[in-house]
């Protein structure tokens, strides 16, 4: 299931760690199975990886449910992660995140119906308060937000 | 390692002193302060800590107050310091075990009076003992959606409190990592992930360290309260291992089984095996009053008549065909005093013709002198070495807590290598392995023999020539024989599996060659509960009691190979439990007479015999136990025996009297015992040389009849929750790529297999755990209960 891709990248992973400590690098191959998949990793594909780097599959679901940036269900094209810890919260993320769902249509957590954005909910600090209000997009932060600026970037995401 | 040298090391290592509540203490450095109130009888809560288990500290009800600590600490995960002070039961103590205690039951059901663990509940206990009397939590409580892990474990995740024990037992004890924790925060959930079942031999070990009402006894739901209970302490007969356990009777019914603690044996554990097979004994086919055969209608009868019946069945035998015409063949799981009375019953009788190593074909090496216990290395001691060599062993099946101390063994270091017929799934990494078809089998342990001989410089017997020269040893076998010849604690251990081989003679003697060249112990694991009581009380053709010479009788094979008039059958069912079961059914037609003293009797049993005498087994009967270690056990009356089944040694003593011989006249269990004790001790041991001839095989594929963990005793084959896990599944064929392509069967195409003049069919698994030549084909089950011998020349075609 994994590609020869993923592949090459879980042994870059391993390779770091001691030989019999394989288990480190299953966060990173976790995360290389998602991208190859379209930012989402089913329960085969999490048991692929764990086969792959010989450790019980019950150790990669752990992982995957544990982490707020593993996908177990279809994702957008696009994620959209809006802060809404506290410094965010304070400089009016509520707004941002209403503006976000009217917009798209969906609520947080929910995925539009054209299958272009996933509305994250996120759960932590995105580590970006000196820019708050903020939001990660696929990957990219984007600070100091306003309605505006929100707009913009989410007319942007084909 | 012996007991005190254990002592002199805990000396040694630097104590510190402590104080808890003001008493002086005194702990082992790097102890935890847990460990050290609880050796002194402190009592602290608790529920993530186990003292076998990893430190999790995730429950922190263990938080206690330590002077000049900021905050209270957990006793569980806090390393003991020169000079400091504890406080179990401070005021700061104390509201930190409330708190705790009121955030565990926040998302708890507390739903006490529908849950099995009511009454026997740790969180209801300490809830009592450090709760609040009322909640202050009015907001809703979570619910989880249960799972379905199998036959064994009922599951009712809501009560779970994420103390993490089950999971931590399965990753470090039983080696499966088959449940994790899913989620996080509020809401984590503890299962297996996937939907999937727990199927560790060791499963049903989460029920006892689970402290809530998560994980309960499947086959126990709903069937008592834990104070109608009464629990009686037994022993388990499905290895040798001599677990301790505890029946939980009412009124003299077994409902369940827990283990009852022993260091020596079990630790605090217990195979699934030993917890759920004595849901056999309420099977519909127990015999509950003595039958006789009046012109082919069974007819109960009291046991006057039955053992004036079989006295003089017994009497006829002998008296007009002699008696050698009689043939005894005894369970390996019987007691003790079983064994000795039984085979003076036979030999006062004049017969010699006595048996328990029913699943063994080869008996070549019967003259040896008998060695010590089948254990060198204790059981305990096993964990301790350092470099393992399994020979035709699987020990995760044929005893699994013998396998568990292979895995400590493992996680504290030591090599493990393999000369096996299948590549069994372990629990334990190994290397240097030989995983060879039987046929090799002999040849492969040969060329590491050889390569002992050449490093160690200690030279095999003569009779081993014939296989060591012109053995080619490779580069493997070197390295595995300088591991050996290395290793501080080295063990070769003899599995159940070498013993049915047909040249076991062989792969025994090669094993003792090995151990001893290379100064490792050789262990050796018998089938059966007690096959060391047996060899001790003579229940063998050609030794009595404590190993003396006795006029040589016919083994089991010879027994059956020219069948005898008479039989007398002793807790087995002959199909499932000798090896060869075509030969033992068609001379158990063939025999005039066969007496069967069972637990329970099937249809074919009752038409082989003549009587059936009901048997309680052991645990609802009295006498002793040897264990692998060659530690004497006695146990007690646990369940109570329906109607007129009576213990073993009672039978044998009426009949004994009823026969009119001497030394029957025991009053009490303790007097067989004394009676046996004043044998073996004037027992004169002979010496006897052997000669093995060299093995020669066939061309072909040879079967590899594993036995099948829960189908190795009559209890076991009844235990309905144990045949419907995953290792009862026995109805296929496995074959080797090579050899199924070279058949032509494909994966779960029909195949016909043939030993001699019967047949079965089954379906083909094409499995690369299957050695070029096998044919894995389990023994002891359904399908193949018309076949021939378990390790033995097959032929297998499309069906």
């Amino acid at each position: 299931m994994l590609t020869e891709e993923t592949r090459n990248i879980i042994d870059h992973w391993v390779s770091k760690f001691p030989q019999d400590k394989k288990r480190s690098a299953l966060i990173q191959s976790l995360m290389a199975a998602q991208e190859q998949n379209g930012g989402w990793i089913s329960p085969e594909l999490t048991e692929a990886v764990a086969d792959y780097l010989e450790l019980p599959p019950v150790w990669a679901h752990e992982v995957v449910s544990f982490y707020s940036m593993f996908f177990s269900d279809p994702v957008g094209r696009h994620k959209v992660h809006i802060c809404t810890n506290i410094s965010c919260w304070l400089n009016g993320a509520d707004d941002i995140v209403a503006r976000a769902e009217e917009k798209l249509g969906v609520k947080l957590g929910e995925t539009t119906e054209d299958g272009r954005v996933t509305l994250v909910r996120e759960e932590e600090c995105l580590a970006g308060c000196c820019g708050a209000p903020m939001a990660v997009i696929d990957g990219h932060y984007h600070e100091n937000l306003d309605l505006q600026k929100l707009d913009a970037v989410l007319d942007g995401l084909e | 390692m012996s007991a005190e040298i254990e002592q002199a090391v805990e000396q040694a290592v630097d104590m510190v002193n402590i104080e808890v509540n003001g008493i002086p203490l005194e702990a082992p450095k790097g102890s935890m302060i847990i460990e050290a109130t609880d050796k002194a009888g402190i009592e602290i809560p608790r529920f993530c800590y186990h003292p076998k288990l990893s430190i999790a500290a995730n429950c922190r009800m263990c938080l206690v107050d330590v002077e000049k600590m900021p905050k209270p600490v957990p006793a569980c995960a806090t390393p003991v310091m020169e000079g400091m002070k504890v406080y179990t039961e401070s005021r700061r103590a104390m509201d930190a075990q409330h708190g705790v205690m009121e955030f565990l039951l926040i998302n708890h059901p507390l739903d006490c009076p529908i849950c099995d663990q009511g009454g026997e509940c740790e969180l209801q206990d300490q809830a009592m003992g450090y709760g609040r009397s009322v909640s202050r939590f009015t907001e809703r409580k979570r619910v989880v959606k249960d799972k379905d892990v199998g036959p064994l474990v009922q599951t009712e995740m809501t009560r779970c409190i994420h103390c993490t024990r089950c999971v931590r037992f399965l990753e470090e004890i039983a080696g499966t990592s088959e449940m994790g924790g899913a989620g996080r925060g509020d809401r984590l959930e503890i299962g297996t992930c996937v939907q999937n079942s727990i199927n560790s031999e060791l499963s049903g070990n989460v029920i006892d360290i689970c402290p809530v009402g998560a994980l309960t006894n499947k086959p126990f739901r709903f069937q008592a309260r834990a104070w109608e209970l009464m629990a009686r302490p037994s022993l388990a007969a499905h290895d040798g291992v001599g677990s301790c356990l505890f029946h939980h009777v009412r009124r003299g019914e077994i409902l369940r089984t827990v283990p009852r603690e022993n260091e020596a044996t079990n630790e605090s554990w217990l195979s699934d095996r030993d917890r759920y097979s004595h849901i056999g004994l309420y099977s519909d086919d127990r015999v509950t009053a003595p039958q006789v055969k009046q012109n082919g209608e069974w007819k109960s009868v009291s046991w006057d008549e039955a053992a004036a019946t079989v006295a003089r069945i017994l009497r006829d035998a002998i008296e007009t065909h002699g008696a050698e015409q009689v043939g005894m063949l005894m369970s390996p799981s019987a007691s003790t005093e079983e064994y000795f009375l039984a085979q003076r019953l036979l030999r006062r009788s004049g017969c010699n013709n006595i048996d328990h190593r029913l699943r063994q074909q080869d008996f070549t090496d019967d003259a040896a002198p008998v060695a010590g216990a089948p254990f060198a290395k204790k059981i305990a001691g096993i964990e301790r070495s350092d470099a393992i060599l399994l020979v035709g062993s699987n020990p995760r099946e044929e005893a699994p807590l013998i396998g568990h101390r292979v895995r400590q063994a493992w996680r504290k270091g030591a090599k493990i290598s393999l000369v096996n017929p299948l590549n069994w799934e372990f629990t334990f990494d190994t290397s240097l392995d030989a995983i060879v078809a039987p046929q090799f089998m002999v040849s492969e342990l040969a060329a590491l023999a050889a390569a002992v001989e050449k490093s160690s410089g200690v030279s095999a017997p003569g009779f081993l020539r014939s296989v060591l020269d012109g053995a080619a040893g490779q580069e493997r076998h070197e390295a595995l024989a300088g591991r050996l010849q290395q290793a501080s604690g080295g063990l070769v251990l003899l599995g159940q599996f070498a013993l049915m081989h047909p040249d076991a003679s062989w792969l025994r003697a090669l094993s003792a060659y090995v151990a001893e060249a290379t100064g490792s112990a050789l262990n050796t694991l018998s089938h059966g509960g007690n096959a060391a009581g047996a060899r001790l009380a003579g229940a063998l053709p050609n030794r009595g009691p404590g190993g003396s010479e006795a006029a040589a009788g016919l083994n089991v094979s010879q027994m059956l190979e020219d069948p005898r008039k008479c039989y007398v059958l002793w807790g087995i069912e002959p199909e499932y439990d000798i090896d060869n079961p075509a030969r033992v059914m068609s001379a158990l037609q063939k025999a005039e007479s066969v007496i069967s003293v069972v637990s329970h009797a099937t249809d074919s049993l009752r038409e082989i015999s003549s009587v059936i005498l009901p048997l309680a087994p052991l645990a609802e009967s009295e006498g002793s136990l040897v264990n692998l270690d060659g530690a004497g056990m006695n146990f007690k009356a646990a369940g109570k025996a329906p109607g007129d089944a009576r213990p073993g040694w009672k039978i044998l003593r009426r009949l004994g009297g009823e026969m009119g011989l001497e030394g029957f006249q025991q009053v009490r269990i303790d007097d067989v015992m004394a009676d046996m004790q004043s044998e073996v001790e004037s027992a004169d041991t002979p010496d006897g040389g052997v000669t093995l001839q060299a093995p020669a095989y066939q061309e072909g594929l040879y079967r590899i009849g594993e036995l099948p963990m829960y189908s190795i005793d009559p209890l076991c084959r009844r235990s309905e929750p144990l045949q419907q896990t995953e290792q009862a599944n026995n109805m296929f064929l496995g074959l080797n790529p090579e050899d199924a392509g070279r058949i032509g069967l494909d994966d779960g195409a029909m195949a016909r297999v043939r030993q001699g003049d019967h047949s079965a069919e089954l379906e083909v698994k094409v499995t690369a755990r299957v050695p070029p030549g096998g044919a894995w084909l389990r023994s002891a089950t359904c399908s193949t209960r018309e076949l021939g011998p378990a390790v033995a020349p097959l032929t297998v075609e499309v069906a």
